[in-house]
């Protein structure tokens, strides 16, 4: 079965507390590729790296069925600048 | 008869017992985060340990630099050209010619996706975070301090450049 937006916010938000998550399909339509955005306080003081990680962990199940998945993790403060430098 | 038997059975039945227990408990302590590295053979592992520290930097990657096959792959490579990776320094390898080390390099740094990058036989991330390290100056700086590029005297640049 392939994933859709829906189940992918809600294995999302299932485990992790996000003032802001964009998901967009990148596949055109096959469900198959994934870009998200997240935007999270429990991002707070983690690296990059172990954000991906944490991340790659919670969506084991749906990314083991895609065929690209590209994440973006950011706190509120980053993603403000985040927003303002592509402004 | 038989119990001096069992006696002199004894010291190597308990030895065994001692070796089997220590090597069940030397898997179960491993740390959780490299727990599918079960799944790989020791052979597999050592193959691939070697293949990560073949090289300052190595890129597993879909295709070859000449000729990369997915568009993440062509864009790690980008970014190592743009950041001068010496040609000697650099090692890639292409998965797409060898589905154990597909598979296998997955389980070993526990990541889903290729592109994979190290950097001194480090995991540094994926596509999405090379190139985030690349625009953040994060990377030329790990690469500097690796000593996989050469510093360029004042001009340490500010991570946050606006």
């Amino acid at each position: 079965m392939p994933i859709d937006t829906a189940n992918l916010e809600a294995a999302i938000r299932k485990s992790l507390n996000c003032v802001h998550i964009e998901i967009e399909d990148t596949s055109n339509g096959c469900g198959e590729n994934y870009a998200i955005l997240l935007v999270s306080d429990e991002f707070e003081g983690k690296s990059t790296l172990a954000r991906h990680r944490w991340i790659n962990q919670l969506l084991k199940d749906e990314i083991s069925q895609m065929h690209a998945f590209s994440q973006k993790t950011f706190t509120p403060k980053q993603y403000e600048m985040h927003l303002a430098k592509d402004s | 008869m038989c119990h001096r038997l069992g006696l002199l059975l004894l010291p190597t039945t308990m030895l065994r017992t001692a070796l089997r227990s220590s090597l069940i408990r030397s898997s179960v302590l491993r740390p959780n985060h490299i727990l599918p590295a079960r799944f790989l053979s020791q052979e597999a592992r050592e193959q691939i340990q070697n293949a990560v520290s073949s090289s300052p930097v190595v890129l597993f990657m879909k295709g070859t630099p000449a000729n990369p096959e997915c568009g993440f792959s062509r864009a790690a490579i980008q970014v190592l050209g743009l950041q001068s990776v010496p040609e000697e320094k650099l090692k890639t390898y292409n998965v797409l010619v060898d589905p154990e080390l597909r598979s296998g390099i997955k389980e070993f740094s526990d990541w889903p996706t290729i592109p994979q990058l190290y950097v001194n036989g480090e995991f540094v991330g994926g596509c999405d975070i090379l190139l985030s390290m690349h625009q953040s100056g994060e990377l030329e700086k790990l690469l500097e301090e690796k000593n996989v590029i050469p510093t360029i005297e004042g001009e340490a640049v500010p991570v946050h450049a606006a």
